[in-house]
């Protein structure tokens, strides 16, 4: 590929600068979008996050400050174990799920195209669509609990968005209705690659197909696994919307998520130094995660 | 090698177990998957009177529009009452810059880091993907800054250029992978007959790629129809996008809750994406997963 690139370059014009010229113009708002709002926005805020900034950003220099006192917060507190509750209950069933519909998926059935529309359609909606609609199918009043009741089970109690130790479920309920169609094309996308002849010698051999898909298609599809989970995490650092529509962080403050916290920190208490802080560890999070997956695609490069 | 061996598919009864247990459990499935749609669909045709003494499964016995004539151009967010058509047409007007301008960065930037690489180039390129990794929070009040300082913030300028920043990473790398995979010789042939940079990608780079702007026009419509957090904090509430306005009337605690209405302006909502993906099909499959699986 390089020589034929090297190829490409034609006439060099004398200056360095000057070679390339169009291309380098046209590379202008890459340039601008990584250094100057990617890099230098995350260099702006962490570096503010150790600063006393109240209603206006300054550089008052007060070291670890705001990390101590975001620790201390029970909101934040209350955020982080939400989200960590949530992340992984949905982490293990979106993988699962999503795995289970492709491989179902993947059995030559028919109205293949049917099914796969019906399980991907809620991707396309919005957090907000997804988190009203569950909104109103959970209302204690007219939803399940009510209609459950309604057929003669009158003690029957489900009201998870009114109760604050159930409220993580109702959002599950939302959030994996809306995010397992994504992981299901991704994982059929993975199994469609796997050759045909190796489902033919497990047949031969009289293996189980539930066997053969852990013990053979599974591990075979370790980097469509991997991808799925980056996928599923970062999207879990995202969540927002869907609490703000379903829940806006209530009961009280029983399911606060940290994104949410930031956002109120920032932009409604007006206290910057704590959003700045907040969203400092948010990264500190997704970069804890993403390393070892960068440095495992390297290695797989490398070899 | 003249062994005869049976050739095809071996012939299945329709009605065995293991088809019954494959449909079954995808028919139960797909229930969970259809019942918000279905429960959206009926709940905005009943009346107040039928929703209070009914259950939110039962189909409407008598079909009225009222609650979606209401949602659309009288339903209150607190601040007007004059229904979701001010978000959806907020909406149009963020959408379509937003989708022309983040695009046309998206598939130029792609064409520099394929064809016409420069010292550099792909060390931006790295970083720009590392971005697409970066929580959104972390660059909320950075871009405030930055908005105000080119005087855009609150205007729906200020929100399409936030939109084409983050556009970039993963139409980037759409675009950039894309035009990769385009044959050598176009490019060395189009050389040779004198076309330059512009040339070359406005006559050959284009009308050979028109897949991967669907594609990425796609992704673009649905994130941008979607987004509520950036719509939030960078326009002011007459410019709210469409998604900020649902959330306002469902959620606003004046007056009495119109659950008809509420689901009629849910669907309203959901609308433009549905259009875009039942019409798309096989290519917006083919744009997330060309997101993810390179992503």
């Amino acid at each position: 590929m390089s020589s034929a690139r090297r190829a490409r370059d034609g006439a060099r014009p004398p200056i360095r600068l000057l070679r390339n010229l169009s291309s380098k113009l046209a590379a202008i708002p890459m340039v601008l979008v990584g250094l100057g709002v990617f890099v230098g926005g995350t260099i702006w805020t962490i570096v503010h996050s150790f600063t006393d900034s109240r209603l206006l950003p300054r550089l008052n220099w007060v070291g670890f400050d705001q990390y101590e006192r975001l620790w201390s917060t029970r909101r934040w507190l209350v955020s982080i174990e939400n989200l960590a509750v949530y992340g992984i209950v949905s982490l293990v069933l979106t993988m699962c799920l999503g795995f289970f519909l492709a491989a179902l998926l993947d059995r030559k059935i028919r109205f293949e195209d049917t099914f796969r529309t019906i399980f991907l359609y809620p991707f396309a909606l919005s957090f907000i669509v997804t988190g009203l609609v569950w909104q109103w199918i959970l209302n204690p009043d007219f939803g399940i609990q009510s209609v459950i009741r309604g057929l003669g089970f009158s003690g029957f109690n489900f009201d998870p968005l009114y109760n604050p130790d159930l409220v993580i479920i109702g959002l599950l309920i939302a959030g994996l209705w809306q995010g397992t169609g994504l992981i299901m094309v991704i994982m059929l996308a993975g199994l469609r690659g796997i050759d045909e002849d190796i489902w033919k010698a497990t047949r031969v051999d009289g293996i189980p197909i539930w066997k053969t898909y852990i013990v053979v298609i599974i591990p075979m599809m370790k980097p469509v696994f991997v991808t799925a989970l980056v996928l599923v995490t970062s999207g879990i650092v995202k969540l927002y919307d869907l609490v703000v529509a379903m829940t806006s962080g209530g009961p009280g403050i029983s399911s606060e998520v940290p994104a949410k916290f930031v956002y109120d920190t920032l932009f409604t208490r007006q206290n910057l130094g704590q959003g700045f802080a907040a969203s400092t560890m948010m990264l500190v999070t997704v970069a804890i995660i993403l390393i070892p997956w960068a440095y495992m695609q390297y290695r797989e490069k490398r070899q | 090698m003249t062994a005869v061996t049976p050739r095809g598919a071996k012939p299945q009864k329709a009605l065995s177990p293991r088809n019954i247990m494959l449909y079954g459990a995808l028919v139960i499935f797909s229930l969970y998957y259809l019942l918000p749609l279905y429960v959206m669909i009926v709940t905005s045709l009943k009346d107040m009177a039928e929703i209070r003494v009914g259950n939110i499964f039962s189909a409407p016995v008598e079909i009225t529009f009222q609650p979606w004539v209401k949602a659309w151009s009288e339903a209150c967010t607190g601040i007007n009452c004059d229904g979701l058509s001010r978000g959806f047409w907020n909406s149009v007007r963020i959408l379509i810059p937003s989708l022309i301008i983040s695009v046309s960065v998206a598939a130029l930037t792609g064409y520099v880091l394929a064809c016409w690489r420069f010292k550099g180039s792909e060390v931006f390129f790295g970083i720009l993907l590392l971005g697409a990794f970066i929580p959104y929070q972390v660059l909320l009040y950075p871009l405030v800054i930055i908005l105000r300082e080119l005087g855009l913030f609150g205007s729906l300028w200020g929100l399409v250029l936030v939109h084409t920043v983050f556009a970039m990473p993963i139409n980037v790398l759409l675009f950039r992978n894309y035009f990769v995979a385009l044959p050598e010789e176009l490019f060395k042939a189009a050389r040779v007959d004198g076309a330059g940079f512009w040339g070359i990608f406005f006559r050959i780079v284009i009308p050979m790629s028109l897949p991967i702007f669907v594609v990425s026009g796609i992704i673009q419509v649905t994130g941008i129809w979607n987004d509520f957090l950036f719509g939030v904090v960078y326009t002011r509430p007459e410019n709210y996008p469409m998604t900020v306005q649902l959330n306002n009337i469902v959620n606003s605690v004046q007056g009495v809750k119109e659950y008809n209405v509420n689901m009629a302006a849910t669907l309203l909502t959901g609308l433009v994406p549905l259009v875009v993906y039942f019409f798309s099909g096989k290519l917006f499959i083919r744009g997330i997963a060309a997101g993810a699986v390179k992503g």
